[in-house]
């Protein structure tokens, strides 16, 4: 500290408040106060990316042997063309309906309910908490693209920033359920890992992010149509191999913006309920 | 500062057990006092604080604190109000200085404004070489004396210590009472503590608040509720039975003698004013000729008080019949 601190009985001054708060700049506290430690310790990022990059190295190859002769029908010409879009989304889900355990753990220490009576307006911890995972997220999303361009990835730098942005709007949507999941079972944390592997699976399986549903039976294809995921992974693959402007495009923005309203519905209610 | 009428708060388990922690508390407490509520765990204690730092609703009642209701006007009071719950309040992954720059900027502090407050804080509660340290690494009192500080940034005329010492050692209790002593001192502030270290609440506080199921059964400063309630014990033995028959009836005539019984050659009974009561009655026993071996007087503690008014001892307490309360208390503040 470069303050000088004199002991005098001006110490503690009264604090004059603002009259009215703002969402806007009590999420910006609530992200900047989140993000401290990732900036402290910018390894964890790296460590968030061996999973994807696992993936990429051991499951890519894999691929397209398995598939054999559909692999060039089912997949297009460039394996990863196909692959690190969905890898992207991959990242993304793992990393965003994970997230609820940091609540988890804030609320067996005391750290939430420290926020909860404070002026910030419930609103703002949840928004403020889901956004943050978005940098995490953007910087790997560089980091795997930036290494997968030598071995052939095409990049269409237009149509990748809007992939990420649809990615980011999927997230928030997805890690405020996260943190909708962990304040309803915080009684019995549990129970939401149980609930988040039972549902991230079947949902991963049924996006078609990891094979191709085309060479699945006819009802995998079917359940696929009402899974969110699916539209997000599919409009992706669009968006990366620069096709901005297509209707698979657009129904992944349709399914990333119900999943944000979806998801900040409940996650700020469940918030506002946190303390109960 | 904080007025509550008939506060009451009911947890609905299942749909046949409700538990009811706090049943209708009517408290007042003015600016300037240094308040500690007593109970056993599972009393109503922490239930009581969470619904006055807004944290829960009331099921039924009402409560002012610091001059806005604190349902209607829930902002208003939390701009207000300084907090320090049994948990820590800081962030594991955060570093200590960051914490308190952040809480400072949460009040609506500015930049320069908030690391002033941060220096000031962090110089005040022995922080100073702990600043760019994470809070995961720190010592049980060094992480209560950063809740304290955490509690402190807006300078809040209202401060609630939620067991503010509960899980540290001696030394670090006398230590953070000192800090908050003496912060207490330099700004004005109305305290409200709760805590179940009976020396604590008897040496600190200026007004004991005794609670049991959710109601307050006493209310009063330390030295009256003893006296009150429970009033100094004198023993003395004499030499042999005889001398302690003839004994006894002496002792029953000191001033607010009562409980007077006798077991062998000991007497034992409650006075008002033991230390002045006990020379009086040596004084008759001598006079009446009878030997005296030996003489005691015992002060009451708070916990002689809870047994007058409850029939148990407050030790004993929490471990009884209020084992559904306490755990629906303790969970609700985890």
């Amino acid at each position: 500290m470069s303050t000088v601190t004199t002991a005098t009985p001006s110490i503690m001054s009264p604090v004059r408040q603002p009259r009215r708060r703002s969402l806007v700049r009590d999420t910006a506290v609530v992200m900047t106060r989140e993000l401290r430690p990732v900036v402290h310790d910018p390894f964890s990022l790296v460590f968030g990316l061996v999973q994807p990059l696992v993936f990429l190295g051991l499951f890519g190859p894999l691929l397209v042997g398995s598939l054999g002769g559909a692999a060039d029908g089912a997949l297009g010409g460039n394996v990863w063309q196909w692959f690190v879009p969905a890898i992207l989304v991959m990242t993304a889900l793992f990393g965003t309906s994970m997230t609820g355990s940091n609540l988890l753990f804030d609320f067996q220490t005391g750290a939430h309910e420290r926020m909860l009576v404070t002026p910030l307006s419930r609103s703002s911890l949840l928004i403020g908490r889901s956004l943050k995972e978005m940098v995490p997220l953007a910087g790997q999303a560089v980091i795997i693209v930036a290494a997968m361009v030598p071995f052939g990835f095409r990049l269409h730098v237009g149509g990748a920033l809007v992939g990420l942005a649809l990615l980011a709007v999927f997230g928030v949507g997805l890690g405020s359920l996260s943190y909708a999941l962990a304040i309803v079972v915080r009684k019995q944390e549990w129970m939401f890992w149980v609930v988040q592997q039972t549902l991230i699976f079947p949902l991963m399986i049924l996006s078609g992010m990891l094979l191709p549903l085309e060479t699945g039976p006819g009802w995998m294809r079917v359940a696929a149509a009402f899974n969110p995921l699916a539209y997000v992974v599919d409009a992706e693959r669009a968006l990366f191999s620069g096709e901005l402007a297509s209707a698979t495009a657009a129904w992944g923005w349709v399914a990333a913006l119900a999943t944000a309203a979806v998801g900040l519905t409940v996650g700020i209610r469940a918030m506002v309920r946190s303390a109960d | 500062m904080i007025h509550t009428r008939s506060l009451t708060k009911d947890f609905v388990v299942s749909r046949r057990q409700t538990v009811h922690a706090v049943r209708g508390i009517s408290l007042d407490v003015e600016p300037g006092e240094l308040v500690a509520v007593l109970g056993p765990n599972g009393a109503g204690k922490t239930t009581t604080m969470r619904m006055l730092t807004t944290l829960i609703a009331p099921t039924a009642g009402t409560a002012s604190v610091a001059g806005h209701d604190v349902v209607a006007e829930a902002g208003q009071v939390r701009r207000r109000i300084g907090y320090v719950g049994q948990g820590n309040g800081a962030g594991h992954t955060q570093r200590v200085g960051d914490e308190l720059y952040c809480q400072g900027v949460i009040y609506g502090l500015d930049r320069a404004a908030a690391r002033r407050r941060t220096g000031e804080l962090v110089e005040s509660l022995d922080l100073g070489d702990l600043v760019s340290r994470k809070v995961s690494a720190l010592s049980g009192g060094q992480r209560r004396r950063l809740d304290v500080a955490m509690g402190l940034v807006h300078a809040p005329s209202l401060l609630f210590l939620d067991e503010p010492t509960t899980g540290l050692d001696p030394q670090n209790r006398a230590n953070l009472w000192e800090h908050i002593q003496r912060m207490r001192a330099e700004h004005d502030m109305t305290i409200l503590l709760t805590t179940h270290y009976l020396d604590e609440a008897d040496s600190m506080a200026e007004r004991v608040v005794v609670v049991d199921h959710g109601e307050v059964i006493a209310d009063d400063t330390a030295d009256h509720l003893k006296a009150d309630l429970a009033g100094d014990r004198v023993v003395v033995s004499a030499d042999d039975e005889g001398g302690a028959t003839r004994l006894a009836p002496l002792a029953s005539r000191l001033r607010g003698a009562r409980d007077v019984t006798r077991d062998g050659v000991r007497v034992e009974g409650r006075v008002d004013d033991g230390p002045r009561a006990l020379p009086e009655l040596l004084g008759a026993a001598h006079a009446a000729g009878i030997g005296i071996e030996s003489a005691q007087v015992h002060r009451p503690t708070l916990d002689d008080v809870f047994l007058t008014l409850t029939g148990r001892s407050l030790r004993e307490a929490g471990s009884t019949d209020t084992d559904a309360q306490d755990a629906t208390t303790r969970k609700d503040a985890a």
